[in-house]
């Protein structure tokens, strides 16, 4: 499919009654999956609302594969939306959604078939073609209304939090589902969410926003390891992300392999992946430690960072740990920049995404 | 059924709302019943009857009609738009639902009577208000639309405008997005304001009587009758629009309410 166009956003200030959006600057390149992070409020919503078209800005430019769109009209804009909530038409069948766009197009009905078989059977939803959105769970809507936006091949793909209605276990698939859809038909995405661990799965790159302005822009490893500004910082929080590939060891556990360090950890995922580990996780000592912890590893303190009740104490393997102690441990081990240390940390506390 | 017997509360309830079912029900079923099959029989032959409920029939569907395609779109907007003096539009539409109809008869007339300037004008085409069909047809528009613009404001309220948006990126035009989605949505609270208001248009009598007695509609033949040869001649009148009256609007009812039903049930 053709969906692929490049996004700019030039100086876009919109002010609704609720919402203001300042100055917003954005380049999306053709293909990419790109993701808005921020917290509820911050206007991420109207940002994808106004770049297709349902919302005017009152200054600005918005400009697909370099033609400026500002003030076409959204059935113009050839932009997929996929709300929250799905939105799926309640008086229509699946069928009847799906082919909403292509009918409006005048399509030939062979093409219209052609298209919707392939859409649906890419989501597998095939066999759900007859029923009624309300009959549909919430991972069976998310795909309808997918493939409703991506059967009429549009140039961009707008995604308002995709997965934020489904219940936990459903959203890991679907998280999955989305990158792999991405990989087949590489039409350019944006993606609203704010979940830090969706946003580091799925996007090229991030976008964070907060009150109406964005705040920093950056791949994931740049947000959560130099975060721009306090505000980044907090609504990030302190982690350890790795990226690395999922890799069964002899002994038939699987372990993630980062820059040379191989971490023991329990999935059932395989090939790239990310795994994070919260800082309170891990344990810091001045001797080895024989205990139930999977994971050990030697390193230097590179740096000690005092946060009034908690410190935290990054170690370097390398790669960097950032560890979370209380004050009296810190007083208590004498810990401080350039000592050697062990950290260690339970195979399950990694968690792989 | 239990349920309406649960406690003593419930019970002196069902009593009280029962009293007041009784107080609707008895005098249109004692109407109904006073007249013998026959005499009812020979009350439909009756040309002038039978002309009269006709009249009355047609010409509050002719004021739904118009009701439905000014009323649709003042209902859109008023669910979807916020805009400078929206309360007064919605306090002058529920105005007719409070004025006396005999003095929204007097107005009617003021306004399109035959010396006025929109009977005038209205008279180069060769419509005429007073003592004329197009007044009753205007009379009923005046004192039911209420009834078709809430119902359909209500409708359109209950159609989250983001499905509207959807169907704008999925490349519908405001039209095509109005019609293809909003429309059908609210299309069962539509047709119920329809029928509320033509129902509502049927028994109007205030206003009608005023701008146009003649031709006679239902209601003012039985005032009629009653007046000139007393309650023993009026009364089959009285039943048979009843009986008209209750089986259309019972049958309306049933065909919209079993489509929402089937409707509810698929989704």
């Amino acid at each position: 499919m053709k969906g692929c166009g490049s996004v700019q956003v030039r100086d876009l200030w919109v002010d609704l009654e609720e919402f203001h959006l300042r100055q917003i600057n954005l380049n999306v390149a053709a293909g990419e999956y790109f993701v808005i992070l921020g917290p509820t409020g911050a206007g991420k919503t109207v940002l994808l609302e106004t770049i297709a078209g349902l919302f005017q800005p009152c200054k600005g430019h918005m400009l697909l594969n370099g033609e400026d769109i500002t003030d076409v009209p959204p059935e113009r804009r050839s932009i997929g939306f996929v709300y929250q909530d799905y939105m799926l038409f309640p008086h229509l069948s699946v069928a009847g959604n799906i082919v909403f766009g292509l009918k409006l197009r005048r399509v030939g009905r062979e093409v219209v078939e052609e298209r919707v078989t392939e859409i649906s059977q890419l989501l597998g939803i095939d066999h759900l073609m007859h029923r009624r959105p309300g009959t549909l769970s919430g991972g069976e809507q998310q795909r309808v209304a997918l493939a409703r936006a991506l059967v009429v091949e549009p140039r961009l793909l707008l995604l308002d939090e995709p997965l934020s209605a489904l219940d936990p276990g459903m959203r890991e698939g679907l998280q999955r589902e989305l990158a792999r859809v991405h990989r087949e038909l590489g039409t350019t995405t944006i993606h609203v969410t704010h979940d830090f661990e969706e946003a580091v799965a799925l996007g090229d790159r991030i976008a964070v926003m907060n009150e109406g302005q964005v705040v920093q822009i950056g791949s994931s490893e740049e947000i959560f390891r130099k975060p721009g500004s306090e505000f980044v910082a907090s609504f990030v929080g302190v982690r350890n992300v790795f990226r690395g590939e999922i890799r069964k060891r002899e002994d038939g556990y699987e372990v993630l392999s980062f820059n040379g360090v191989e971490m023991a950890v329990v999935t059932n995922l395989v090939g790239q992946v990310h795994g994070s580990i919260r800082p309170e996780e891990i344990i810091i000592s001045r001797n080895p430690l024989r205990s139930s912890a999977r994971n050990s590893f030697h390193g230097r303190i590179v740096s000690v960072m005092d946060r009034g009740t908690v410190i935290y104490v990054t170690v370097c393997v390398p790669p960097d740990f950032t560890c979370m102690i209380t004050r009296r441990s810190l007083e208590e081990m004498e810990l401080q920049e350039g000592l050697e240390v062990y950290i260690a940390f339970k195979a399950s506390a990694v968690h792989v995404f | 059924m239990r349920a309406l017997f649960a406690n003593r509360m419930r019970v002196s309830f069902v009593v009280l709302g029962s009293l007041l079912i009784l107080f609707i029900a008895w005098p249109l079923l004692r109407t109904v019943t006073a007249s013998s099959p026959a005499v009812l029989w020979q009350t439909l032959l009756d040309e002038e009857v039978r002309s009269s409920i006709l009249l009355t029939f047609y010409a509050s569907l002719i004021a739904t009609g118009l009701a439905f395609f000014c009323g649709v779109p003042l209902a859109y907007l008023l669910a979807r738009v916020d805009f400078p003096g929206k309360r007064l539009v919605e306090g002058i539409i529920d105005v007719p639902i409070v004025v006396p109809h005999s003095a929204v008869g007097i107005a009617l007339l003021m306004t399109f009577g035959r010396r006025t300037l929109l009977g005038q004008a209205f008279g180069l085409f060769g419509l005429r208000f007073v003592s004329a069909a197009p007044g009753i047809v205007i009379a009923m528009l005046f004192v039911s639309l209420s009834f078709l613009v809430n119902a359909a404001r209500e409708g359109f309220e209950a159609v989250d405008s983001r499905l509207e948006r959807v169907a704008r990126t999925l490349g519908a035009s405001s039209w095509q997005a109005f019609l293809r989605v909003s429309f059908p949505l609210a299309w069962r609270s539509i047709l119920s304001g329809m029928i509320m208001m033509w129902a509502r248009g049927l028994s109007e009598f205030g206003a009608i009587v005023i701008l146009a007695y003649y031709p006679m509609v239902a209601p003012v033949l039985l005032y009629e009758r009653f007046e000139s040869f007393g309650l023993h001649y009026a009364r089959p009148v009285a039943a048979l629009i009843i009986l008209t009256c209750l089986a259309t609007f019972m049958v309306l009812r049933m065909t919209a309410g079993r489509k929402g039903e089937q409707k509810r049930k698929e989704a």
